[in-house]
């Protein structure tokens, strides 16, 4: 027995969501029993033996001329063939872009079932539960696999890497034989948005905006707190529906469901809606001028004020703060 | 070009989630059921393709797009409302199971699928109940049939069709042949609102009633809960003046700073 862990690089190299997935698979192993087993689908080797410093006692590379970049039918193939080989007792990716779009596909070739964004996962009497946020964090699903092994996929930023330091995996190289699948898709470019911005699932801190700030010039003030604080940019519905934001900037149930260390809205009076997709973050602070608005019921600091004053206060009240700390 | 688009009828997103009897699913009473908002998307993108793309070879079935969905007895208000939009005619492939697992649902939508010779077959990202975002990818693999998830643009071009989706940091232009899968994300386009000629016309329109072949379930829910509740927040102050009070908080209590 064993849990197998989808690694995942981009540009050649490993992504940080896998080492978080290889410190649940770690934690899972040591009840479940077995190693810890990397599969990485790539054109050349991204390191894999250092991974053994973040759990993994071995890695198989599945190695194909076509695997610098995601190929979902290829890697399909290629993690599917790695669990019919390895006999796992639960497979992890992380629930990332690519992960999302992985598991499923994966799951559907070896008609297994799969439990999408998971939060935390348990092992009972060797049964393993997973509980996972639905209705966009409304509510929490436990569910339980009928066949060995259990696929999941776990949402960023909430598993723990673990520290092996001197450890090394034991890195083993299988060609991924070309398959006719493999021609009826392909990448044609990667397009990136702003340079160094982290996707707002993967960031510590986000500073989000809503209807508050007026119109889509005033977001200026949000994008200065946010740099101040290293933090990402979102907003809420109501000013992606009015163009002020791009969609990939929206928190909530038509958006995304974030969980960051630290999430300041700014103008967002809560809809159920926006609650729902950011109330598992770590700390929450509210800046709104109606001390009766619904986002004051989570925030664990709320500011009843002007953002326009309170905000720009702020953003110099950080900065003093980062200076002190150079 | 023959399009199918899989749709599911989900919870109003306004509605607070009450855990039902059976204690692993949401209690329906006073919910209002909706089409999900994504699966809004997927149907309009085929509408749009649809009305730009000059039918070929006319016959049965040229140009047609089907809305298929899965589910009880409130299926059909769902389904009709996707044919007010515009779709051609419906399948309602019926079942009593509350909540089967993503891959009986696509077992049983592949299968139905199998035999309308679609180009493109459509789906929303995920669904807003479940939040599973499993279903299309896994149809598409069980048809053999290339697939781009979280499409925002589409475009087709010669037996073709070039989606862009997001991924961290950016985006992703993928080009798949036909026939192909696609799971639309927000900002592919904006939904039309139902017209009173097309709920008239929507009435006239057949929906097609199939026993689900969902097939043997692989994931179990034991429970549906709902989640802890945050400890009540406390308002630091008003104005500028509490912005001191803020940071001194979020750096020596919450240490978030």
């Amino acid at each position: 027995m064993s849990v197998l862990v989808f690694i995942e690089q981009r540009d050649g190299r490993v992504r940080a969501v896998s080492k978080e997935a290889l410190g649940e698979a770690t934690r899972l192993a040591a009840v479940l029993g077995g190693p810890v087993v990397g599969v990485c689908p790539a054109a050349a080797d991204p390191g894999l033996a250092a991974l053994g410093e973040s759990g993994a006692e071995q890695a198989i590379l599945a190695r194909h001329a076509a695997f610098a970049a995601y190929h979902p039918a290829g890697y399909a193939r290629a993690v599917a063939a790695a669990v019919e080989r390895v006999h796992p007792k639960a497979v992890l990716f992380a629930a990332s872009a690519m992960g999302k779009d992985l598991a499923p596909r994966v799951a559907a070739r070896l008609d297994l079932g799969l439990a999408t964004d998971c939060t935390a996962l348990a092992a009972e009497g060797g049964r393993l539960i997973a509980t996972r946020p639905v209705y966009a964090g409304k509510a929490v699903q436990k569910v339980g696999f009928v066949r060995a092994p259990a696929m999941l996929s776990l949402r960023p930023k909430i598993f723990a890497p673990v520290a092996k330091p001197g450890k090394s995996a034991a890195v083993e190289t299988v060609a991924v034989a070309e398959d006719p699948s493999f021609a009826r898709a392909r990448l044609r470019e990667v397009i990136s948005s702003a340079a160094g911005k982290a996707d707002l699932t993967e960031s510590e801190i986000i500073v989000s905006g809503g209807r508050g700030l007026k119109g889509p010039e005033n977001f200026k003030i949000v994008e200065e707190l946010a740099d101040a604080l290293g933090a990402t940019v979102g907003a809420s519905r109501a000013v992606v529906d009015a163009g002020w934001r791009p969609h990939a900037d929206q928190v909530g149930q038509t958006g995304k469901t974030v969980s960051p260390k630290l999430y300041v809205a700014v103008g967002i009076s809560g809809a159920i809606q926006h609650l729902a997709g950011m109330s598992s973050s770590r700390c929450i602070v509210a800046i709104n001028k109606d001390p009766e608005a619904p986002i004051f019921k989570v925030a664990d600091y709320g500011l009843v004020g002007d953002l326009f004053e309170v905000v720009p206060a702020l953003t110099e009240a950080v900065k003093k703060l980062n200076a002190q700390h150079v | 070009m023959i399009q199918v688009v899989c749709i599911k009828q989900v919870a109003d997103t306004e509605t607070r989630v009450r855990v039902g009897p059976d204690g692993h699913s949401l209690d329906p009473a006073g919910v209002t059921w909706i089409l999900n908002p994504y699966d809004e998307f997927a149907l309009e993108e085929a509408l749009r393709i649809r009305e730009r793309t000059p039918a070929a070879a006319p016959g049965p079935g040229a140009g047609e797009v089907i809305a298929i969905s899965l589910g009880g007895a409130t299926v059909p208000t769902t389904l009709r409302n996707a044919l007010a939009m515009g779709a051609d005619r419906a399948i309602h492939l019926k079942t009593e199971v509350v909540t089967p697992d993503s891959l009986q649902v696509a077992r049983a939508l592949a299968a139905e699928i199998r035999g309308l010779s679609a180009d493109l077959v459509w789906f929303g990202k995920q669904a807003v109940d479940d939040d599973q975002a499993q279903v299309g990818p896994m149809v598409a693999e069980l048809l053999e049939i290339p697939c781009a998830t979280v499409v925002a643009k589409l475009e087709l071009e010669d037996g073709r069709a070039v989606a862009e989706r997001e991924i961290e940091g950016g985006r992703e232009v993928v080009e798949l042949t036909l026939p192909a899968a696609l799971t639309a994300d927000k900002g592919l386009n904006e939904p039309r609102y139902a017209s009173l000629k097309g709920i008239m016309a929507a009435k006239k329109k057949t929906i097609e009633e199939k026993p689900a072949v969902l097939g043997e379930p692989r994931l179990e829910v034991i429970a549906l809960e709902l989640p802890p509740a945050r400890k009540a927040g406390r308002v630091v102050g008003q104005g500028v003046a509490a912005v001191p009070e803020l940071v001194r908080l979020l750096r020596e209590e919450a240490r978030a700073l």
